[in-house]
């Protein structure tokens, strides 16, 4: 193996040398780039971004409105009135749920999600459902986490009007066939909202390849800053939305009796927006294009098969899902024979490793699996070699730590 | 956190436990639970005369809420209620980091646990035997 990158666009690992860190998927650290842009627009750039009539705030609508057409270019998207900025693909998610679904889940409709799905992408659903009183149905996997064409034609029924899915896995990481997916909702006159906020940091994702009719995902699992997120929605489905949150920014006209909305996008981004937060993403997507999804992916890839192989190889380790490397992007969950995960991750700690441990916002899939809980690892391009080693190191030891022979 | 944390203490009382069984002659018995790390723990107590005579504890969870409830039931049998109130109080003042000498020698083996203080994140699990010992004798035993 060699070109790796050595961190040093990183700041985090020059004031914590030695920290190795694998828990990407819960959020990324943030390369020296996107921080020093996101405090320029607060230094050189900053007013009320939409609405101002003078030099600065026109500064500060460009850089919001930039960033929009970088998040738009970076994944596809026909226009930038299909671009809504939200906090994180929590809020993406909660935007769907709120203002598509209360306008169109009706008494005796479906929705279909994913078991596998985050905690996110499932509790918008369940509650909308129990407003309505539609039914939540569970598309289920195999123990690999694998989801069939076939699983998905059964699962669908002719009052199916929502398909909800993740491309990649945050337990599994499996990338998910969402082109295929589509295909076979849109047949059935089924929407799908696909999450991509594990996918969109690791690969290329283009909306119009795929089809689906709304993607959401978070700026800071993408090296950009914590509170930014994107919404994707087929434009036609948005115009034909009432607006999430009502205020300021979102509106046309207000009178004493009523009001009409702005247009696309921003009927959907009521009060002051994330201004900085949107060009500390539109850095963090120029650093990703300049990398190259290509890089990343040889990065990553190689990365995972290191690590795949070498947990194999240890007595007591148990990988969840797929027994193939090439099918889990960068994802690594797993469990150690007798040892809770809590433990497992306060060895790791211990050693200067971060990982997480737990049910990972996903505990009907927990549930589902029938384990308690698991632990994770979930690596970046800016990850080592020696990361790994680290990583395999600790998880060698662990079982001895916790007092068995071996 | 230090490298030894999970001394012997605690991985012995984990691996093999004192108190882990069933105890028909229970008197008293309360589920605890820590439902994000699903740490799920019932505490059985046979109180006689003030006395807890006997306890014992099911269930499962990490290494420190195991060990946590192996080692204060080790610590609490024989003892009267207000004896296991005051070391609960004693204990709870470890784990929030505030305890002196004297009083961590009064916890004998418990001391093992003095480093979660340190540890936010895993003050739940190290409490949770604990805690639920602590609602017994408050609803069981008389409230004091």
């Amino acid at each position: 193996m060699s070109n790796y990158f050595d961190k040093r666009d990183f700041p985090v690992f020059e004031r914590y040398k030695g920290l190795v860190y694998l828990d990407n998927s819960a959020t990324q650290q943030k390369p020296a780039a996107v921080l020093e842009r996101a405090e320029r627009y607060y230094r050189e750039e900053n007013a009320n971004p939409l609405r101002g009539l003078y030099e600065l705030s026109v500064k500060a609508t460009d850089a919001y409105e930039n960033a929009r057409e970088a998040v738009r270019a970076f994944i596809g998207a026909k226009t930038v009135r299909e671009i809504v900025f939200s906090r994180n693909a929590t809020e993406s998610l909660n935007l769907i749920a709120y203002s598509w679904g209360r306008a169109n889940i009706k008494e005796g409709d479906e929705i279909l999600v994913a078991i596998s799905e985050h905690h996110s992408d499932l509790l918008p659903w369940q509650i909308l459902c129990k407003e309505k009183g539609a039914e939540l149905k569970y598309l289920e996997c195999d123990e690999e986490g694998r989801y069939t064409a076939e699983g998905l034609r059964a699962a669908l029924s002719p009052r199916t009007k929502l398909f909800a899915i993740a491309q990649i896995s945050n337990v599994f990481g499996r990338l998910n066939p969402i082109k295929k997916f589509t295909q076979i909702c849109h047949d059935n006159g089924t929407l799908i909202v696909c999450d991509g906020a594990q996918s969109v940091p690791h690969t290329a994702v283009d909306v119009q390849q795929l089809g689906v009719d709304f993607l959401v995902f978070s700026g800071h699992k993408m090296l950009g800053p914590m509170g930014i997120g994107v919404l994707y929605g087929k434009e036609e489905l948005l115009e034909a939305m009432p607006p999430f949150l009502y205020g300021g920014e979102m509106i046309d006209t207000v009178t004493r009796c009523g009001a009409s909305f702005a247009e696309l996008p921003h009927k959907f981004e009521a009060g002051t927006v994330n201004a900085g937060g949107a060009a500390g993403l539109h850095a963090a997507i120029d650093y990703i294009n300049e990398l190259g999804f290509e890089e990343i992916e040889r990065r990553e890839n190689e990365l995972t098969k290191l690590a795949f192989e070498e947990m194999q190889a240890i007595p007591h380790v148990n990988i969840i899902g797929a027994k193939e490397w090439q099918e889990h992007h960068g994802i690594l969950t797993f469990t150690v024979e007798g040892v809770h995960p809590h433990d497992i991750a306060a060895i790791f700690d211990a050693e200067n490793v971060a990982i997480r441990a737990g049910h990972h916002c996903a505990q009907p899939l927990h549930q589902f699996l029938r384990v308690a809980s698991t632990a994770r690892m979930s690596l970046a391009f800016y990850n080592d070699e020696e990361d790994i080693r680290r990583f395999i190191g600790v998880l060698g030891t662990l079982r001895r730590k916790m007092g068995y022979d071996g | 956190m230090t490298d030894n944390f999970y001394g012997e203490v605690l991985t012995d009382h984990n691996l093999h436990p004192l108190h882990k069984h069933d105890l028909p002659t229970a008197t008293c018995c309360h589920e605890g639970v820590n439902s994000t790390c699903g740490d799920d723990i019932v505490l059985n107590l046979e109180i006689k005369d003030g006395i807890i005579v006997n306890g014992s504890y099911t269930g499962s969870g990490c290494a420190i809420s195991q060990a946590s409830a192996d080692i204060m039931l080790e610590l609490v049998i024989g003892k009267g209620l207000e004896e296991a109130r005051h070391l609960n109080e004693l204990f709870n003042k470890m784990i929030h980091g505030e305890i002196n000498d004297d009083e961590l020698e009064e916890l004998e083996e418990a001391g093992a646990l003095q480093n979660v203080s340190k540890m936010p994140a895993r003050v739940k699990c190290a409490m949770l035997g604990w805690r639920t010992m602590e609602t017994l004798l408050d609803s069981e035993g008389g409230a004091p």
